[in-house]
């Protein structure tokens, strides 16, 4: 072997900025070879995947439609998987989310008031936290695996959406499609410029980004977290409260997914249907290490996963091509970067061999 | 209900039972050594979507079969050079196996979907398929399913036996020991990693060639993770494995016995009994907290690299 | 012709030199010692030999030819065994499978034959072993009699031992050596790794002394003074030994009132009716063989276990039920055995790891941290205990072990403790850290603060306790001043044997 890995006695804080770039770096070269591979032009495919969708003030405020569910999901697991509190449930807390806000507002389609559209956002982040709070109650009580225990919940919320667009929330007007019926304006999110999509649903989400960083760096519940993460005995030896941050960073994140959740639905979406859920909650988990559990990170991984979205359907399109190709690009994202992250524990040195290996 | 609908429902059960059986087998292997992949679901997908193309391609459903296995280990090997040579977050890497999986396979299949195919059908045991009741329960199986019995035969006999069975539950509760007395702990490690994937490939072959047969976007539907809480809930053994597998299979196909009571119930609603049960049996093991541990490998999820 | 020789032997690692230009030869049927300090090289000279470790230099003579050792079964093949400090064992599986697992496939017929060979070899060498015994439920000296049993079922020719009793009760100890000599007569050598010169003394032909990764000296150590042999091991700048003045202490502190306690994991020791009493201004010093019940009485003290809070008091107030940061209010100060992974956190900074125990101070106001603060208290440790650091914003695991612990120490110690439990305070640490740890002991003693000591190493419990007891399966020994506890005493205590010395001679 001409090089070998060899530990470095700390970690290298360089890597952990550049390990992320280089994994989209990788990402974009594997994705030329893929386009070529399928026949199209690499550079204008790429082009058409990742430039393309933000040519214009429209394609700024799609991306922005896109990054604020991804940015509430992935701000919430930040926080659990600071506390290495496997949580893979944010699609389910979002579902919830999104159907509980959506339930609500079916209810009150015809009251025009002011508290109706708040009432209806914290329904929503209550039905997050609730399903959510199943997690948690599962992991402190009894002890039940949160990445099991969040993945069937995921499945049953799923199922619980189809069977209420197939059942008692659809649309008595639709045709027997499976959906609900439209939202009213007064049960509709604000958009931010007239005639787009975008809703104040992203101020929410900056705030939230903004509020868990402050709690995180500044305050002592936010240590506690991040050293349950780190080391789960010294936490326990200076005395910190297991279950009490588990149910912390749980309900947190499953509020946070749940209001994404009834944003995208009383939003741009605007009633109930099968697809409300594009697995935002999975690509936020994504966002979380390519954005190294840090906010600002986070936004800036929420931007990049928002145009894969963006992207997946601009090369459908254009190129005729699957969309999944969406999927395939996150997917490749987080493996680069997990082997872009071994050069933070290790460098990379030329071997010498040893004399005494030369001689076998 | 009547005998000829019990002897559906368990014929159905064994049916839905063997994609678990064969996953969490796999799955069993590779923890015992000391690795949590949890990548299963995407690589089950893989081994679907890959059987059924090279099914459709070649039109042999033996070939499938092969490729399916050979798309499952390859998918591992990827999870294994990350997870076991570059000694990258366990959890982190079975996660974006899984999501890689899904993706891939819904690109890969995309010109697939809704494509037919005459799937792999019942090969009816000489003699004893005749045996009334069980002949149907048991031995009217496609071929996958008595291969299915077989793996297992050999899973349960190398842990009990065998030498190498030793070495692999060695590896999976102190590495640095294994090391020391000169086992080659990350080549150990790759082989079960392979050994679940091939596993998982196969399930997916089942699903996209036996079972259903066709292909669809994430037509695993959460099996691969079932099959995780199932290793759990069988402390690693075989036999445990073989028997939650099918009481799994059972839940699954609670629509059958319900029609058969001459009940009505939402699909929707009954599709998620089988995730709601596998929640139920993760609380119970909450009751045999003291057993789990002693039956876990003890170095199950730490990435090991050996110092030279 | 020499069984073993290694010459100009050199190891690098990033930031540190294992192992420089060593040489090391020893005869067939030659008791031969490796001694030197924390640090110093030995075990990865050891590993070297082992196949485990491949050095940078130096090479390498198995009974005249020149070899590379591939690994640790290449290294078994030659005739070299190996008993690892830590013990290379798996506790699920039973004594005959961990045996079968080191042995060639084709020296394993059977398990049956396998198990009588297991009995012949430890009655021949006086170490009774089960064979059908699961290893989590042997004490650590039968452990390592498998390890042991493991080598010899091979036909050895080299036995290598790491620090082979620094696990055993003074009674193991003789037994071991009984082994060995047997195993030396018959021409088998023995390579004995330690850094406590009496037993090498006792024990060994010739000794090799290495200090900072080089070899410091040669010696025949039954000709040579423990002192001399010491100089060569520390060098000529480090004080040999420190006497410490004996305290008698003022009012009990500490008081653990018939506890007997069973934890839910299946691994632990229950512990049974222990009762014990730490008076401020003392010393109390607990000895015993790891895995006897330390790590459970310790976790009750300090609260990461709780228990009947009248069980546990600290100044006739009852803690029992409280968790540590309520115990640590009241003025416990605790150094676990774990530095990094429990005392320290590895990935954090110096100054994160400072908040770790010290957040109930004013370096916290209302759930805000002051990070000046926390920081200057960080800059005190490292300035006060001499540790050496790349600054407050080093992570924890860039420290050496010493350093790491005096760290760790002082962090507890400037927070002003009533009452320290210090579990292992100087095991793995270097000389010169030993002796500071030890003297910012004694100094926090004298300001009146009640301390408890756990600890393995015998030789630290006599210079520094007070007043000493031993742990043996969960039950503590009667407790007496250190003066009137014997070596031999203390060494029956660690065994189990609570009966008074002097009982048949007085004739009760």
């Amino acid at each position: 072997m001409l090089f070998k890995l060899e530990k470095r006695p700390s970690d290298s804080q360089l890597m952990a900025y550049c390990s992320p770039l280089l994994a989209v770096v990788l990402t974009l070269i594997s994705g030329a070879l893929l386009f070529a591979s399928l026949g199209h032009e690499p550079m204008k495919a790429l082009y058409t995947f990742f430039v393309l969708p933000l040519e214009d003030l429209y394609g700024w405020t799609e991306l922005g439609v896109k990054v604020a569910p991804l940015l509430l999901c992935a701000i919430g697991l930040m926080l659990c998987f600071k506390a290495k509190v496997w949580n893979i449930g944010a699609e389910g807390q979002f579902i919830l989310g999104g159907v509980g806000g959506g339930y609500l507002a079916l209810q009150l389609l015809d009251v025009d008031a002011f508290w109706v559209m708040p009432l209806i956002l914290l329904f929503g982040a209550l039905c997050g936290l609730l399903w959510a709070m199943l997690a948690a109650w599962l992991k402190t009580h009894f002890a039940a695996n949160e990445i099991l225990t969040t993945i069937m919940l995921n499945y049953i919320a799923l199922n619980l959406l189809y069977f209420c667009v197939h059942g008692p929330l659809k649309d008595p007007d639709g045709f027997n499609f499976p959906e609900s019926a439209m939202f009213s304006d007064s049960t509709l999110l604000p958009v931010i410029i007239e005639d787009y999509r975008l809703t104040i649903s992203i101020y929410f989400a900056l705030f939230a980004a903004a509020v868990v960083w402050t709690f995180m760096s500044r305050t002592l519940l936010g240590f506690q977290i991040s050293v349950l993460g780190e080391d789960h005995s010294a936490a326990r030896f200076a005395g910190f409260k297991e279950k009490k941050l588990i149910w912390l960073v749980l309900l947190v994140s499953g509020s946070l997914a749940g209001l994404a959740g009834v944003a995208e639905v009383a939003g741009p979406i605007g009633q109930l249907n099968p697809y409300i859920a594009p697995g935002y909650g999975y690509a936020a988990i994504i966002i979380v290490f390519l954005g190294r559990m840090h906010p600002i990170g986070i936004v800036f991984a929420s931007m990049l996963l928002a145009l894969t979205y963006m992207g997946g359907e601009m090369v459908q399109m254009d190129l005729a091509l699957p969309k999944s190709l969406t999927g395939l690009f996150q997917g490749m994202l987080l493996f680069y970067l997990l082997a872009c992250d071994l050069l933070i524990g290790y460098r990379i040195v030329r071997a010498k061999s040893s004399p005494i290996a030369d001689q076998a | 209900m009547d005998i000829e609908l019990i002897t559906n429902i368990l014929f159905a059960t064994i049916r839905t039972g063997t994609p678990l059986l064969l996953i969490a087998l796999g799955e069993m292997v590779c923890e015992k050594s000391g690795v949590l992949n949890l990548g299963q679901e995407g690589m089950v997908l893989m081994g679907a979507v890959v059987g059924f193309m090279a099914s459709v391609i070649t039109g042999n459903l033996g070939m499938g079969i092969i490729a399916a296995v050979l798309a499952g280990a390859l998918m591992s090997l990827l999870f294994g050079f990350l997870a076991i040579s570059l000694v990258a977050n366990q959890v982190a890497t079975g996660l974006a196996l899984t999501i890689f999986g899904t993706g891939l396979s819904a690109f890969l299949g995309a010109s697939y979907v809704g494509v037919g195919i005459e799937g792999i059908t019942a090969w009816h045991l000489p003699l004893v398929s005749e045996i009334p009741v069980i002949g149907k329960i048991f031995f009217s199986h496609d071929p996958l399913v008595y291969l299915s019995w077989v793996l297992f035969g050999l899973v349960y006999w190398c842990f009990k036996r065998t030498r190498l069975g030793l070495t692999i539950r060695s590896v999976g509760e102190n590495p640095e020991a294994a090391n020391a007395i000169g086992l080659s702990v990350l080549q150990i490690r790759y082989l079960a990693v392979m050994f679940g994937g091939a596993m998982a490939g196969l399930a997916g072959g089942y699903l996209s060639l036996a079972y259903t047969p066709l292909w669809t976007e994430g037509m695993s539907a959460g099996r691969g993770w079932i099959a995780l809480a199932l290793v759990v809930f069988a402390s690693w053994k075989a036999e445990r494995i073989m028997l939650g597998a099918y009481l799994f299979g059972a839940a699954s196909i609670m629509h059958l016995v319900l029609q058969g009571l001459g009940f009505e119930a939402s699909p929707n609603l009954l599709a998620m009994l089988p995730y709601g049960a596998t929640i139920i049996v993760l609380m119970v093991l909450a009751n045999d907290a003291i057993k789990a541990k002693l039956s876990t490998p003890l170095a199950l999820g730490q990435p090991y690299r050996p110092q030279l | 012709m020499k069984r073993i020789e290694l010459t100009n032997i050199t190891k690098r690692y990033p930031g540190a030199i294992a192992n420089s230009a060593v040489g090391i030869s020893v005869d067939a049927g030659e008791i031969h010692a490796l001694l030197g300090e924390n640090g110093a090289g030995k075990s990865t000279l050891m590993k070297i030999i082992y196949g485990v470790v491949k050095p940078d230099e130096g090479e390498m003579y198995w009974e005249g030819e020149r070899v590379q050792v591939r690994g640790a079964s290449h290294a078994r093949e030659l005739g070299i065994g190996m008993v690892f400090q830590h013990f290379s064992l798996f506790e699920t599986l039973t004594v005959t499978e961990n045996i079968a697992l080191s042995l060639p496939k084709s020296d394993v017929v059977s398990m049956e034959s396998l198990k009588q060979r297991i009995e012949e070899v430890s009655t021949r060498y006086g170490m009774k072993l089960d064979p059908n015994r699961y290893v989590h439920t042997l004490s650590i000296g039968e452990q390592q009699r498998v390890e042991i049993v493991r080598c010899l079922l091979q036909d050895v020719k080299l036995l290598i031992l790491d620090e082979p009793t620094s696990v055993l009760t003074p009674q193991e100890v003789d037994t071991l050596f009984k082994t060995l000599r047997k195993l030396a007569s018959e021409g088998c050598s023995i390579l004995f790794i330690s850094h406590k010169l009496d037993e090498v003394r006792a024990l060994c032909d010739n000794a090799t002394i290495l200090r900072g990764g080089k070899v410091s000296g040669d010696c025949v150590p039954r000709e040579t003074t423990t002192d001399e042999i010491a100089r060569l091991m520390v060098g000529n700048d480090t004080p040999l030994s420190e006497e410490y003045k004996k305290a008698l202490g003022q009012e009990v502190f500490l008081r653990i009132k018939a506890l007997s306690f069973q934890s839910d994991d299946p691994f632990s020791t229950t512990l049974k009716d222990i009762s014990l009493q730490v008076k401020s201004g003392e010393i109390m010093g607990v000895a015993g063989v790891a895995g006897n019940g330390q790590e459970e009485l310790l976790n009750l003290i300090s609260g990461e276990e709780v228990c009947d809070a009248s069980a546990v008091t600290f100044a006739g107030e009852a803690v029992g039920n409280l968790g540590p940061r309520q115990r640590r209010e009241l003025g416990l100060g605790f150094v676990p055995e774990e530095r990094l992974g429990r005392g320290a956190v590895p990935d954090m900074s110096l100054a994160n790891n400072a908040l770790l125990t010290a957040y109930h101070g004013d370096l916290v106001d209302s759930g805000w941290i002051n990070s000046h603060k926390v920081k200057s208290f960080a800059a005190q440790i490292i300035e006060q205990f001499k540790v050496k650091a790349a600054g407050i914003d080093a992570q924890a695991k860039s420290l050496s072990g010493g350093n790491l612990q005096k760290y760790i120490i002082g962090r507890e110690i400037i927070q002003a403790p009533k009452l320290l439990v210090c579990s292992h305070p100087t095991w793995g640490v270097d000389i010169g850290a030993a002796i500071l740890i030890r003297h910012a002991l004694i100094a926090l003693r004298d300001q009146g603060a009640a301390i408890l000591v756990v600890s393995e190493d015998i030789d630290e419990l006599y210079s520094i306790s007070d007043r000493i007891c031993a742990i043996c399966d969960g039950e503590l020994s009667p407790v007496d001043e250190m003066k009137n506890v014997s070596i031999n005493q203390l060494g029956k205590w660690m065994a189990g044997d609570f009966s008074p010395l002097t009982n048949q001679a007085v004739g009760v």
